[in-house]
């Protein structure tokens, strides 16, 4: 078919607007940014400071760190709890459930991460509705301290991101076919084996791409460290936050913020790596 | 192991347990600031005291629902115009990215289209601090370079919008994408042939085939927009949007007003999802 030009134009120019002004020269500046400093003589120029400053500040790395190990973490316990729950609702459930049940499953996520976050804190502080339950039950004396430690933080960031990965492993289960899992029963294999020899192999490309967007999503994430981890559990986007917006010193964040987006990509790229999966692949 | 098989009932019901829990776990905070939205007392919590509506329609002095509560209601607003205003952008350039990557040959296409995914691996705060950077930087070059004060590149209601847009656009280019892959193009060649011009091509038949996945992606849109936080969190100037006014509230202590807007969010999404999902049901 013969492609006019103007059309083209017509489609691109929009596009083109978009990733220039709003994608790549933002960022473009952010990089920048992160490279300039004011010397003694309160000048601004160019200077390596920012981010020797955040080598030099144990808090800054090991908040750095801490960020990149909890999402890790997160990401790990994701997968622990998404998998059997794909696996009940292709392959256990009867058919005629399964529809309402995705639904189901789909419903919570369509709500903002905030009530979410809220649900959770009016359910767990110490004058929540669990320790309620608990002390009107008598199994404790006291109310237990929940909110506002690592435990419970991760838990939320596990709850606020378990709908990315559950939904690419449903959708690769869906195509592996039944007969496969019953050959390998009728031929003795036991149900370990089968996970791993059969299940899990199948599985990889879900996984992979759900487990990209659970750390991404894990790593940007402000709102539930920020109302659901307590005093030591600061995170990096808090520290990025603090510099832009308390300390009004955003060279000092733009640096933060490149480092993050280093460490994101970084780790998006080994794990597309890995597994051998393209990244439009991950994100139809 | 999987339903065609024989399996031990306690295989059977322990699955069904576990499945049971995590549904549990997905719906008790929701349900849990629901149900206290009701209740009769100055804080959210437990002890039930009887149901109230006050914290919906109560004028005030001592409790103010939130039919009365101004400063509330006009941040619904805020959130309101700017996810119409972001889910027509989006969608307008959306679909324009979607022609162009679908059907248009040009120099440059794949390093463009892996700009265009881009924003799925950037963190939100990322980009919400590179917005704000880039706009403040562009803001300085038009006044010391034509004396001209923009106020769209100060934090404000119009940044919010273009923040946002940066990367809701992507998830739209994506959702419009793959319905365009799926159309029959001997249907543009045939009404080429019958003397239709391109333009009326693309409307009469390609958008006709395209609108169930546009009206999805810009509900999708819609709500994206409607909820997010952690872009909108630095590009936010003197008109906070709902989930900011909710998260500042939240942060600095809870009245169950929160829970009444909860409420109302829960039962808005919820309904957006499953009318969403009916049309997507009809598609497919």
């Amino acid at each position: 078919m013969k492609t006019s030009r103007l059309s083209l134009w017509i489609f691109l120019s929009p596009v083109l607007m978009w990733l220039v002004l709003l994608i790549v020269l933002p960022h473009l500046d952010l990089f920048i940014m992160s490279f300039r400093a004011k010397d003694e003589y309160g000048r601004m120029g160019f200077s390596l400071q920012n981010y020797v400053h955040f080598f030099e500040e144990p808090i800054y790395w090991l908040t750095f760190v801490r960020t990149a190990v909890y999402s890790v973490i997160t990401t790990f316990f994701t997968f622990l709890l998404a998998m059997p729950v794909a696996f009940y609702i292709v392959k256990v459930v009867r058919p005629k459930y399964k529809g309402f049940l995705m639904v189901l499953l789909l419903l919570p996520f369509w709500v903002s991460e905030l009530v979410r976050v809220y649900g959770w804190m009016i359910l767990l502080r110490e004058s929540g509705v669990v320790n309620f339950f608990l002390l009107k039950l008598g199994i404790v004396d006291a109310p237990l301290k929940m909110l506002y430690t690592d435990a419970t933080m991760i838990m939320g960031l596990v709850y606020t991101s378990m709908l990315f990965m559950v939904v690419p492993v449903i959708s690769v289960l869906e195509s592996l076919d039944d007969s496969l899992i019953e050959a390998a029963s009728d031929l003795g294999g036991s149900k370990i084996s089968i996970w791993r020899e059969i299940i899990l192999p199948h599985c990889k490309p879900g996984i992979t791409s759900g487990a990209i967007v659970v750390f991404m999503l894990s790593l940007g994430n402000y709102l539930t460290p920020n109302l659901m981890g307590g005093k030591n559990s600061l995170w990096f986007t808090e520290q990025i936050y603090n510099q832009f917006i308390a300390s009004f010193n955003w060279n000092q964040g733009a640096a933060f913020g490149f480092l993050l987006l280093l460490l994101s990509s970084g780790i998006i790229w080994a794990g597309l790596k890995l597994s051998r999966v393209k990244l439009g692949e991950v994100a139809s | 192991m999987i339903r065609t098989l024989p399996n031990s009932r306690a295989y059977t019901w322990s699955f069904h347990v576990f499945v049971i829990l995590y549904f549990v776990f997905l719906f008790a905070p929701l349900l849990v600031t629901c149900v206290l939205a009701f209740n009769d007392s100055n804080f959210p919590s437990l002890p039930w005291n009887g149901g109230t509506l006050d914290w919906f329609f109560s004028p005030g002095p001592q409790r103010v629902g939130i039919f009365h509560d101004a400063q509330n209601l006009r941040s619904i607003l805020v959130s309101f115009q700017t996810a119409v205003i972001v889910s027509v952008l989006c969608v307008v350039v959306g679909t324009c990215a979607a022609f162009a990557f679908e059907q248009e040959t040009f120099p440059f296409k794949n390093l463009l289209y892996f700009l265009m995914l881009a924003p799925l691996v950037i963190p939100g705060v990322i980009l919400g601090i590179s917005q704000l950077l880039g706009a403040t930087t562009a803001g300085m070059f038009f006044e010391t370079h034509f004396d001209l004060d923009i106020a769209i590149f100060r934090p404000s209601f119009w940044l919010v919008v273009l923040g946002q847009f940066s990367f809701i656009t992507t998830f739209v280019a994506l959702v419009v994408s793959a319905r365009l892959r799926k159309f029959d193009r001997s249907l543009e060649e045939a009404a080429l042939n019958l003397g239709a011009t391109r333009f009326q091509v693309i409307r009469f038949i390609t958008l006709r085939f395209l609108r169930p996945a546009i009206i999805g992606a810009g509900a999708v849109a819609f709500l994206m927009s409607f909820e997010n936080f952690n872009t909108t969190l630095f590009l936010v100037g003197s008109q906070p949007t709902l989930p900011i006014n909710l998260y500042l509230q939240v942060r600095d202590g809870s009245t169950p007003v929160i829970n009444a807007i909860s409420f109302l969010l829960i039962v808005g999404t919820s309904c957006l999802a499953l009318v969403n999902l009916y049309f997507s049901r009809k598609e497919a």
